[in-house]
C-alpha cells in the first residue's frame, strides 16, 4: 500500500470514527464514555491523513523521489472494519450471543431507593438483583416495568435479557430474567418489549454458569424500539 | 521510526495484495523486468529476506516502459470498496446468520474501541522520536540495566490506558536507546498497574482491596523479571533491526506525521489481525467449558490463563469479566488479570509487528509462563 493509499485508508477510518461517534451507532459497539476518545482519534486519523497529503505533494513538487522504502502490506486489512462499519454495521449483540454465556448477576452491596411511579421503571439488572438477593422484599410488593430483548432456550422457555458492558462489546455479558405469566402469542428472539408485572418468589439457574434467574410474573407486554444504547451500563458509574 | 515489513524496497507498489478475486486483474510483469525480484507466491510476502544492504543504491530508476499498466495500491483500493459496495446484499445475506453477526459486532468492537488508544500511543510514540532527545532517557534512567529496568516498570504507572497504547511507545523507547529490558518492564507494566485500570479493578471487585494490591504487584513483579530476564538471554539480533533514517522528512513536522501515519496503518493492520481472532474465539468457544475447568485448582488457573490470552479483553475490561467468572477462585482471577494485559492474541500481533516475528515467538511463551507462575505466588501470599 502506498502512500496515497494510506492517507485515503486513514481519512476513510477517521471519517468512519467521526460518523460513529457523531451519530449512536457507536452505542452498538462499545460503552458511552469512550465517545469524546472516539471523535479526538477520528480528528487526529483525518488530519494524519490530510498531512500525508500535503507532505506527498510537497515531495513531488521536490523532484522525483528515489526514496521508495517499503510499505506494510498488513495496513491492507484496515479495509475490513471499515467496511464492516460503514457497510453492514452489524447490530449489538442480542439473543445468540446471551444464551451462550451465563448471567452476570453478582450479589449488590445495598439496594436504592425505589423508583417513584407505578409500575416502577426498573432496568433487568436492577430487577434481577432485588429478586434474586434480596428476595423480592425491596420490591414492597409494587408492580414493576422492565426493558429488555427476548431470548428463547432450546425448550423454548423466554427470557429477557439486557447485555451488561463495561468497555466493549467484547466484554458484555447477559444479565437474565425468566419470564412468566401473561405472554405475547408470538414470541420473536432479539425483539424488544417493555414487561409489566410482579415479582414472584420462583427462581431458577443459568444452565451455562449456574448463576440465580429469578422470574417475572409478566400482566403485560409490548413491543419497543430499540433504546438508544442497547447496553446496560450502570456498572461503569 | 522503523518498523518496517522484511518486503524488498518498492516491491508494494508493484505487487499490491489482490482482494480475493482479484487475481485475474494482476497485470503480468513484462518479461525481464522482475529478474532480481521473482515474484513471491502468495502469502510468502513476510517471510522474503531482506535483499543485501545497498540494494536500495543498485535499484534502477524504474524504465518509462515499467510505467505501462499496472494495478496501484489507490487503484486497487478504489476497485475494493467499490466491489464491497456493489456486492452489498449478498455479503449482508452471507453475514445474516447470528454466529456471524455477533462475529463482526465483536471484531468491530474490539477495533473501534482499541483505535483511540492505539492512536493516542501512536501520537507519544512519534513525538517520542522526534521531539524528546535520545539523551533524554539517557539521563532519566538509571545507567545500569539491571536498575533501569524496575525503574521503567514503575514508569508504566503513568501511561493511562490499555496495552494497544503500550506496544507503539515501547517500540520507540528501543530505537530512543533505550536499553530493550527496560523498554520491555515498560511494556508489560504500563497496561496493568496504572490509575485507570487499577481504578476499574477497585469498582470490579468491591471489598475485596488484596485484589488491586495483588494485580499492582504480580504485574509489576513479572514485569520486572521479563525484563531482567531478557537482559540475562535476550540477544538483540531477535529485534527487528531498528532502520535509521525511514522517516526523516524535511522538517520536524513531516517526520512526525510521517511517523503517525505509518505505526498507524502498520499497527493498525496487526491490531485487526488480532480482533479477528478474537472474535473468532469469543464467537467459537462454548462458555460451559469453563464450568467444566473451574473445579481442580491447577486447571482452574490453567483455564482463566488461556481465556486471558484468547478474549484479548482491554486492560480497562477485564477485571469485571473476571469478576463474574464466579466459579473460579480468587488466585484463577489474579492469573486472569496479569496475564490478559501482558499477554493475548491482539498484543501478540502487534507485538509480532513492532519488534519482528522472532522475538514474538520468544517473549510471549516467556512472558505467559512467568505471568501465571508470579500471579500464582502473588496469589497464594496475599489471597
Amino acid at each position: 500500500m502506498n502512500r496515497q493509499a494510506q492517507a485515503a485508508v486513514l481519512f476513510l477510518l477517521g471519517g468512519a470514527l467521526l460518523h460513529a461517534g457523531t451519530t449512536d451507532l457507536y452505542l452498538r459497539y462499545v460503552k458511552a464514555a469512550l465517545q469524546p476518545l472516539l471523535l479526538a482519534s477520528g480528528a487526529v486519523l483525518v488530519v494524519a491523513a490530510l498531512a500525508t497529503a500535503w507532505y506527498e505533494r510537497r515531495r513531488a513538487r521536490r523532484g522525483p523521489d528515489r526514496h521508495h522504502h517499503p510499505e506494510p502490506r498488513i495496513s491492507w486489512l484496515l479495509v475490513l472494519p471499515l467496511l464492516a462499519l460503514i457497510l453492514i454495521a452489524p447490530p449489538a449483540l442480542g439473543s445468540y450471543s446471551a444464551l451462550r454465556s451465563g448471567t452476570a448477576l453478582q450479589k449488590p452491596y445495598a439496594y436504592g431507593a425505589l423508583p417513584a411511579g407505578d409500575p416502577v421503571p426498573l432496568s433487568v439488572v436492577d430487577y434481577a438483583s432485588r429478586a434474586a438477593y434480596g428476595h423480592g422484599r425491596s420490591l414492597h410488593g409494587r408492580a414493576v416495568r422492565v426493558t429488555g430483548f427476548l431470548a428463547l432456550d432450546r425448550a423454548g422457555h423466554p427470557y429477557l435479557v439486557r447485555m451488561a458492558l463495561n468497555c466493549c462489546a467484547a466484554d458484555a455479558q447477559p444479565v437474565k430474567i425468566a419470564l412468566t405469566g401473561t405472554l405475547p402469542p408470538v414470541l420473536r428472539p432479539d425483539a424488544w418489549l417493555e414487561v409489566t408485572g410482579r415479582f414472584t418468589p420462583r427462581l431458577t439457574h443459568d444452565p451455562v454458569n449456574d448463576g440465580p434467574v429469578p422470574y417475572l410474573e409478566v400482566t403485560s407486554a409490548k413491543p419497543v424500539p430499540v433504546p438508544r444504547d442497547p447496553y446496560d451500563e450502570t456498572w461503569n458509574n | 521510526m522503523a518498523i518496517t515489513e522484511d518486503a524488498p524496497p518498492g516491491a508494494d507498489e508493484r505487487q499490491p495484495v489482490p482482494p480475493p478475486g482479484a487475481d485475474e486483474r494482476q497485470p503480468v510483469p513484462p518479461p525481464g523486468a522482475d529478474e532480481r525480484q521473482p515474484v513471491p507466491p502468495s502469502g510468502a510476502d513476510e517471510r522474503q529476506p531482506v535483499p543485501p544492504r545497498g540494494a536500495d543504491e543498485r535499484q534502477p530508476v524504474p524504465p518509462p516502459g515499467r510505467q505501462t499498466p499496472r494495478l496501484d495500491s489507490p487503484l486497487l483500493l478504489v476497485l475494493t470498496l467499490l466491489l464491497a459496495v456493489l456486492a452489498q446484499s449478498p455479503i449482508r445475506g452471507l453475514l445474516g446468520t447470528p454466529l456471524m453477526q455477533s462475529w463482526m459486532t465483536v471484531f468491530v468492537a474490539v477495533t473501534v474501541q482499541a483505535l483511540p488508544f492505539l492512536v493516542l500511543g501512536v501520537l507519544l510514540s512519534a513525538a517520542i522520536a522526534v521531539f524528546v532527545p535520545a539523551s533524554f532517557f539517557a539521563r532519566a534512567l538509571p545507567s545500569r540495566p539491571a536498575l533501569a529496568v524496575p525503574v521503567a516498570g514503575v514508569a508504566g504507572a503513568v501511561l493511562p490506558g490499555c496495552e494497544c497504547a503500550s506496544v507503539p511507545v515501547a517500540g520507540a523507547l528501543v530505537r530512543r536507546g533505550v536499553a530493550p529490558a527496560a523498554a520491555l518492564a515498560f511494556l508489560l507494566s504500563a497496561p496493568a498497574i496504572n490509575p485507570v485500570v487499577l481504578t476499574a479493578t477497585a469498582v470490579a471487585f468491591p471489598g475485596h482491596p488484596e485484589m488491586v494490591l495483588g494485580r499492582f504487584l504480580a504485574s509489576l513483579l513479572v514485569a520486572c523479571a521479563m525484563g531482567w530476564l531478557w537482559q540475562r538471554l535476550g540477544r538483540t539480533d531477535w529485534l527487528r533491526p531498528p532502520e535509521h533514517g525511514t522517516h526523516e522528512g524535511a522538517t520536524k513536522g513531516e517526520t512526525f506525521w510521517n511517523a503517525v501515519r505509518h505505526d498507524t496503518v502498520h499497527a493498525g493492520g496487526f491490531l485487526v489481525l488480532g480482533a479477528m481472532a478474537a472474535a473468532t474465539l469469543k464467537a467459537a468457544v462454548p462458555a460451559h467449558w469453563l464450568g467444566a475447568a473451574a473445579g481442580t485448582p491447577l486447571l482452574s488457573v490453567l483455564a482463566l490463563a488461556v481465556l486471558a490470552v484468547l478474549l484479548s479483553i482491554c486492560s480497562e475490561a477485564d477485571a469485571f469479566v473476571a469478576a463474574s467468572l464466579t466459579q473460579f477462585s480468587p488466585t484463577a482471577k489474579l492469573v486472569f488479570l496479569v496475564v490478559g494485559p501482558m499477554i493475548d492474541l491482539k498484543l501478540f500481533a502487534m507485538q509480532a509487528g513492532t519488534f519482528g516475528r522472532a522475538f514474538a515467538l520468544r517473549f510471549a511463551p516467556a512472558t505467559f509462563t512467568l505471568a501465571v507462575t508470579g500471579a500464582v505466588l502473588t496469589g497464594a501470599v496475599l489471597l
